[in-house]
C-alpha cells in the first residue's frame, strides 16, 4: 500500500484520534469509516459481548480469590480489560493465530481453553495448558514483547503458502520498549506480513506509567515502520471489534501489518503479588471506574430496548457455570509425577538427559525401599 | 567422491536440504543476493526462490525470533548468524524460546531449528569475528550443540541437523572453510554415523586428546608429530558438544588412562572443564594422571596481532600432552 492508497482510503495513521463507538455513558457514536465493520452487530450480538465480558471479569474475580486462598501461586489479572480482549479476540477467524502475553485469559477463553487449563500454569502444575493448534493460540509469554517476532515469522509463513489466514500479535506498553517489539514491526512491514500487533495499553508496566515507556502515543510509532497506527478506546468493546476487524482484513487481503493501541486501563495489581498502592492512587481508578467496559456496554444495551432482566441473568448464570466449572477444575488438577520433570526437553533421545533421569530415578527409588521396609 | 571446500560442502548439504524439503528455509543478513559473506549460501536463493533462501534485516533476534513462528507453522528453519560475536542479541530467542518450548509446550510444539555460527578464530579478523560462545549453548537444556570439523562430515551433518526435531546450535570453522577433502555427495542419511557420536580421527595408545571444529586439524598435526618422538596420541574428534559421546570417550580412556581436552574457548566453565569433570567421575580408576585442559585463555579474543598467544596450536597441544603423560613441560616446575 502506498501513502496516497492510505490516504485515499482513509486510514493513514492516526494516532491523535481516539476510535470509540461507544462513549463512558454507552452512548453511540456515529463513525462513517468504522461502523460498517460492526454494521452485523446486532442486539443479540451485543448480548453476547456482554455475557461474554461479565464471565470472563467473574473468572478472573474467581481466580484472584483462589491465589488468596492459596490454590494458584500467582494470577494476572485481566479486570478493567475485557473490552479489549473480547473484542479484538472476537474479530478474529477460526485459522487466524494468537501470540499474547500472560495477562490475555480473554483471548484464551475465546479459544476455547478450559479455565483448568488457563490455570493450570499459575498452580504452577504445568509448564503451559494447552495444544496450541487445537487452540490456534500459542502458549502465552511471560518474556516481555518476544512473543511479536514468533506472530511475525508465523504470519510470513502464511504469506509464503499462500494462507488466508493471518496472526495476531497481544502485547502491552512496556513491551514497546523491548528490541524484539520494534525488530517485530521492522520485519512485518519489510516483509508486508499478513500480522496485527494489538498494544493494550493499559497504563502500567508493573509500576511504571507509559509515559516512561513513550513520550507521545504508541500508536504513532507504527508511521516510522511504514504501517497504519491506530488508538482506539480499548473500553469499548463494539470499537475494538471494528479496528481489529479492520486491521485483520487488510492483512489477510495482502496488504500487511497495522498497529492497534488499545488505550485501556489495568483495574487491579500487576499480579496477586503486585501492590498498586504504592504507585499509583485512588483518583486514578476511580477516573477509570467511570469508563468501566462493562457497564458501558450494558447502559447501551439498556438503551438499545434489550430486555435487561434477561441480559444480566442470563449473563450471571453463564458466569456461575464457569466459575464452578474453574474451582470444580482447579482442584482436579493432578500434582506433576516428580519423573515428568524431565519429560518434553527434547523431542528426540538425548543420552545426557537420559542418564540424568535414570539415575535421579534410583535416588527417588532408595526412598521407595526405605518406605517399604 | 567429490573434492571440495569445507564451505561447498556446507552449500550442498543446504542445497540437497532445501530440494529434499519444501518446509527448509534458509535466513540471515547478506545470505541470498550476496550468497553469505563466506559465500556459503551461494547460488541458492538463485535455484529456490526468496521465499526460501530469505535475506533478512539486520536482527539477529528477529532472524531466530520469526524462525520461531516460522517453526510454529511447520517450517524448518535454518538461520544463518554472520559471525560468532553476532549471536548475542538473539540470546534471549534462543535460550528462553527456541530451547525451551518443547519443554514449555509439553511436547506439542516442536522447534526443528538449525541456528549456524561460523565460529572461531585464527583468520586475522576484527573484533566480535573470532569467538567461541560454544558454552553458552552447552549450558542450555534443550538445544543440540553440534561443531564439524572437515568436509565430508560438514556435508552430512548439516543435513542431520536440519533433519533433529530438536533445535541445534551449529558450529562452522570459518578457518577452515577453504580446506578441501573428498565428499561423498551421494550420501544417504540413514547409512551415516549419527551426529551425536564422536570419532576417533587418529589412533593412539599412550593420552587421549578431545577436542572439535578447527583444532582437529590441529590435533592430527600433534599426534602426528608425537609419534616421531614415539608419544601415540589417540584424537577424538567430538562433534557434538551436547550431548557429549561419553562411550567413545571412555572408552579410549579406560586404555590410555590420559586426557588432554582441547578447544580455542575459554577455560573457565568450557566444554573441556565438563568432559574432564565428567570423566574423572565415570573412569576415575582408570586415570593415571589428571585431566589436561589447553585452551585459550580467559580473556576478551584479541587483536588480529595477538591471537597466536591465545589459540592453543600444535606446541601448546604437545605441551598439554607431556603434562598428562608426566614429562617435561612447561609447568614441571608448578606441578613439582
Amino acid at each position: 500500500m502506498t501513502p496516497s492508497d492510505r490516504e485515499a482510503t482513509g486510514l493513514l495513521t492516526r494516532p491523535d484520534d481516539l476510535v470509540r463507538l461507544l462513549d463512558a455513558t454507552g452512548r453511540r457514536h456515529a463513525n462513517p469509516e468504522f461502523d460498517p465493520w460492526v454494521a452485523d452487530v446486532d442486539v443479540d450480538a451485543l448480548v453476547e459481548l456482554h455475557r461474554e465480558m461479565v464471565v470472563v471479569r467473574r473468572l478472573d474475580a474467581e481466580a484472584t480469590a483462589l491465589q488468596r486462598q492459596g490454590e494458584l501461586a500467582l494470577w494476572p489479572p485481566l479486570a478493567g480489560q475485557e473490552a479489549a480482549q473480547i473484542g479484538s479476540a472476537r474479530a478474529l477467524h477460526e485459522d487466524d493465530f494468537v501470540f499474547s502475553s500472560y495477562r490475555e485469559h480473554a483471548i484464551a477463553w475465546l479459544r476455547g481453553v478450559r479455565p483448568d487449563e488457563l490455570l493450570s500454569v499459575w498452580r504452577g502444575a504445568a509448564a503451559s495448558g494447552w495444544n496450541p493448534y487445537e487452540k490456534r493460540m500459542a502458549i502465552p509469554n511471560i518474556i516481555i514483547g518476544a512473543q511479536s517476532l514468533h506472530a511475525v515469522g508465523w504470519a510470513m509463513g502464511a504469506k509464503w503458502e499462500a494462507s488466508s489466514a493471518a496472526s495476531i500479535a497481544y502485547f502491552g506498553d512496556g513491551a514497546t520498549s523491548e528490541g524484539d517489539v520494534n525488530e517485530a514491526l521492522v520485519f512485518a512491514s519489510s516483509f508486508d506480513a499478513p500480522v496485527v500487533f494489538f498494544c493494550q495499553n493499559n497504563g502500567w508496566a508493573i509500576s511504571e506509567p507509559v509515559g516512561l515507556q513513550s513520550k507521545q502515543p504508541l500508536a504513532r510509532r507504527a508511521d516510522g515502520f511504514g504501517m497504519p497506527g491506530i488508538r482506539v478506546d480499548g473500553n469499548d468493546v463494539l470499537a475494538v471489534l471494528a479496528v481489529t476487524r479492520w486491521a485483520l482484513d487488510r492483512a489477510r487481503r495482502g496488504e500487511g501489518p497495522a498497529f492497534i493501541e488499545a488505550v485501556t486501563y489495568r483495574m487491579g495489581p500487576h499480579t496477586t503479588a503486585d501492590d498498586p498502592k504504592r504507585y499509583r492512587t485512588d483518583d486514578d481508578l476511580a477516573e477509570w471506574r467511570e469508563r468501566d467496559p462493562v457497564t458501558r456496554l450494558h447502559a447501551f444495551l439498556a438503551a438499545s430496548g434489550a430486555d435487561m432482566e434477561a441480559v444480566d441473568a442470563d449473563a450471571k448464570a453463564a458466569a456461575d457455570r464457569a466459575a464452578a466449572e474453574l474451582r470444580a477444575g482447579i482442584t482436579a488438577i493432578p500434582d506433576p509425577e516428580p519423573m515428568s520433570v524431565f519429560d518434553h526437553v527434547y523431542a528426540e533421545p538425548n543420552s545426557h538427559l537420559e542418564r540424568q533421569r535414570d539415575r535421579y530415578a534410583r535416588y527417588l527409588a532408595m526412598f521407595d525401599e526405605e518406605g517399604a521396609r | 567422491m567429490t573434492t571440495i571446500t569445507f564451505g561447498k560442502a556446507i552449500n550442498e548439504g543446504l542445497r540437497r536440504a532445501l530440494a529434499d524439503d519444501d518446509k527448509v528455509v534458509l535466513m540471515g543478513e547478506d545470505i541470498g543476493t550476496l550468497g553469505g559473506v563466506f559465500r556459503i549460501t551461494d547460488g541458492l536463493k538463485a535455484e529456490f526462490g526468496e521465499h526460501r533462501v530469505v535475506d533478512t534485516p539486520l536482527s539477529e533476534a528477529g532472524i531466530v525470533g520469526t524462525a520461531v513462528g516460522l517453526a510454529y507453522r511447520g517450517f524448518r528453519p535454518v538461520v544463518e548468524i554472520q559471525f560468532d560475536g553476532f549471536v548475542y542479541p538473539a540470546f534471549d530467542q534462543i535460550v528462553a524460546q527456541v530451547a525451551k518450548l518443547h519443554y514449555r509446550s509439553r511436547g506439542t510444539v516442536r522447534m526443528p531449528m538449525v541456528i549456524r555460527i561460523p565460529f572461531g578464530g585464527g583468520i586475522g579478523a576484527a573484533e566480535h569475528h573470532s569467538e567461541s560462545p560454544e558454552a553458552y549453548f552447552t549450558h542450555t537444556a534443550g538445544l543440540r550443540v553440534i561443531a564439524c570439523s572437515n568436509p565430508a562430515d560438514a556435508y552430512v551433518m548439516i543435513r542431520q541437523a536440519i533433519a533433529s526435531d530438536d533445535p541445534v546450535v551449529f558450529l562452522e570453522p570459518k578457518r577452515r572453510y577453504h580446506v578441501k577433502g573428498e565428499v561423498d555427495l551421494e550420501a544417504n542419511l540413514a547409512d551415516a554415523r549419527p551426529m551425536g557420536v564422536a570419532t576417533t580421527v587418529a589412533a593412539g595408545d599412550d593420552v587421549t586428546l578431545v577436542t572439535y571444529g578447527a583444532l582437529v586439524q590441529t590435533a592430527k598435526d600433534a599426534a602426528t608429530a608425537a609419534a616421531e618422538d614415539d608419544v601415540s596420541i589417540e584424537v577424538i574428534d567430538l562433534r557434538s558438544l551436547a550431548p557429549v559421546d561419553y562411550a567413545t570417550i571412555e572408552a579410549s580412556v579406560r586404555r590410555t588412562g590420559r586426557l588432554v581436552v582441547a578447544h580455542e574457548a575459554g577455560e573457565q566453565g568450557g566444554v573441556g572443564a565438563e568432559i574432564a569433570a565428567s570423566i574423572t567421575e565415570r573412569c576415575f580408576d582408570f586415570l593415571e594422571a589428571a585431566p589436561v585442559r589447553v585452551t585459550g585463555h580467559d580473556i576478551p579474543y584479541p587483536p588480529a596481532k595477538l591471537e597466536q598467544y591465545h589459540l592453543p596450536d600444535l606446541d601448546r597441544i604437545l605441551d598439554g600432552v607431556d603434562r598428562a603423560l608426566g614429562r617435561p613441560n612447561s609447568l614441571s616446575e608448578v606441578d613439582a
